[in-house]
């Protein structure tokens, strides 16, 4: 996993990288040590270690055969929060809240997610932008701080987070799309700050392209992610796809969470990316959260993925 | 007894209309797309001039059909749903799906 346009890289990044790109158990593994390291972290006046939860494509107000009720396994999902031994600090929903963008599903999704009693910071996915203002409904809603389509940033213990939008303004033949004012914003956005701030980028669809067949990548990622290249820690995190999907590219993190509404076949295994329907029982097997730990000191994120089962 | 006769009579006429319908639409030959499986079929609708044409989704996920010129664009899709549009002109139409932008198909018009 080492990455030939950086010969620079040591041993040691190649070995992490390696962890990075390890399978879900391993994951977990990383994510059980971050969280044991953070119980023993106690007061400091340095930046901490600490956790955010993410959540994604919760399409509430879906009914279909691949399930029923994506309210009730949102529900589900929140529960599971609440049972967290060590709390997140916060929420991010990476996009694809509702399904139709109605001002009931919308509704309902708050007050689901309200229940977690966490500030939660939100990315629009497509289906949240089917209002007849073409995302008005979410910006209402959500967009208070945010700029253009909903694009936003903040920092949260020395790390320098960025809600990005690529669902907005799509154009014919294409994938997802961040458009030429979102990436001149980001340029503005990043300038200035040292390369070794670490950074986290939320966005909906992929930032690099897991199959183009079926539009799961961003036609200008690569004008965003030139801009995110000096940095000495990028972690990526998306929805869209409803499974899990990792990579390492250089410095670079990308990850994928699962839906908490219905997967989706993995690329290339179905006629269509539509809605999976499984054999009763399986379905929370597929569905889950993703609770990220930022590690002080290696100044790395770890990921745990869990399942609703 | 009246609730009887009014059963009856829906179910006397019920199978007339159901197979009315297709009888009725035939002659019209209403041009129609289906949205199936993340793709527009026909890709290419070839209709005259003046002729209405009919998408509709068949996927279990929403879709839109938006005109590349943004001539025509319809609401949201659900499941069942439809969208026409009447095109008066010659000529070729691309369109795409505004969610699923890799999905496109057009209309071409002749007089």
């Amino acid at each position: 996993m080492t990455d030939p346009d950086h010969p620079s890289t040591t041993r040691r990044d190649a070995l992490k990288c390696m962890a990075w790109a390890g399978t879900g158990a391993l994951w977990a593994l990383n994510g059980g040590v971050a969280s044991s390291t953070m119980l023993g972290a106690g007061p400091s006046t340095k930046p901490a270690s600490f956790t955010f939860l993410q959540i994604s494509d919760s399409h509430v107000g879906f009914a279909k055969p691949a399930n029923p009720d994506a309210r009730a396994t949102l529900r589900e999902a929140v529960a599971k929060i609440a049972g967290m031994p060590v709390k997140p600090d916060f929420i991010v929903h990476t996009g694809d809240i509702t399904q139709l963008s109605r001002d009931s599903e919308f509704d309902d999704a708050d007050q689901i997610l309200r229940e977690t009693g966490l500030p939660t910071f939100y990315v629009p996915g497509e289906h949240d932008m089917l209002d007849e203002g073409t995302g008005k409904a979410f910006l209402g809603r959500y967009g208070k701080d945010s700029l253009g389509a909903g694009w936003f940033s903040f920092d949260h213990q020395g790390v320098h987070f960025i809600g990005l939008v690529n669902v907005a303004d799509l154009k014919p033949g294409g994938m997802g799309r961040l458009g030429a004012e979102q990436i001149a914003w980001l340029a503005k956005d990043l300038a200035g700050r040292p390369a070794s701030t670490p950074i986290i980028v939320l966005a909906h669809i992929p930032l690099w392209t897991v199959y183009a067949e079926w539009g799961w990548g961003t036609d200008d990622a690569a004008e965003a992610l030139k801009l995110l290249a000096r940095f000495g820690s990028v972690s990526i995190l998306n929805g869209h796809i409803h499974q899990i999907a990792q990579k390492v590219e250089g410095r670079m993190v990308f990850h994928t969470a699962r839906s908490t509404a219905f997967p989706q076949p993995a690329p290339g295994t179905a006629p269509s990316p539509g809605p999976q329907t499984v054999p009763p029982g399986q379905l929370h097997a597929l569905l889950g959260i993703t609770d990220v730990a930022f590690h002080r000191g290696v100044e790395r994120i770890a990921l745990t993925d869990s399942t609703l089962a | 007894m009246k609730r009887l006769i009014l059963a009856a009579m829906l179910a006397a006429t019920l199978p007339l209309g159901l197979s009315a319908a297709p009888a009725l639409s035939a002659p019209a030959a209403a041009p129609i797309v289906h949205i199936s499986n993340f793709t527009f079929g026909p890709q290419v609708m070839k209709i005259k001039a003046g002729q209405t044409v009919t998408w509709v989704n068949d996927d279990d996920i929403p879709h839109n059909v938006t005109a590349v010129d943004k001539s025509f664009k319809s609401k949201v899709l659900d499941t069942g749903e439809r969208f026409s549009f009447t095109f008066p002109h010659a000529g070729t139409y691309a369109y795409f799906c505004g969610l699923h932008p890799h999905m496109t198909g057009s209309v071409v018009v002749t007089a």
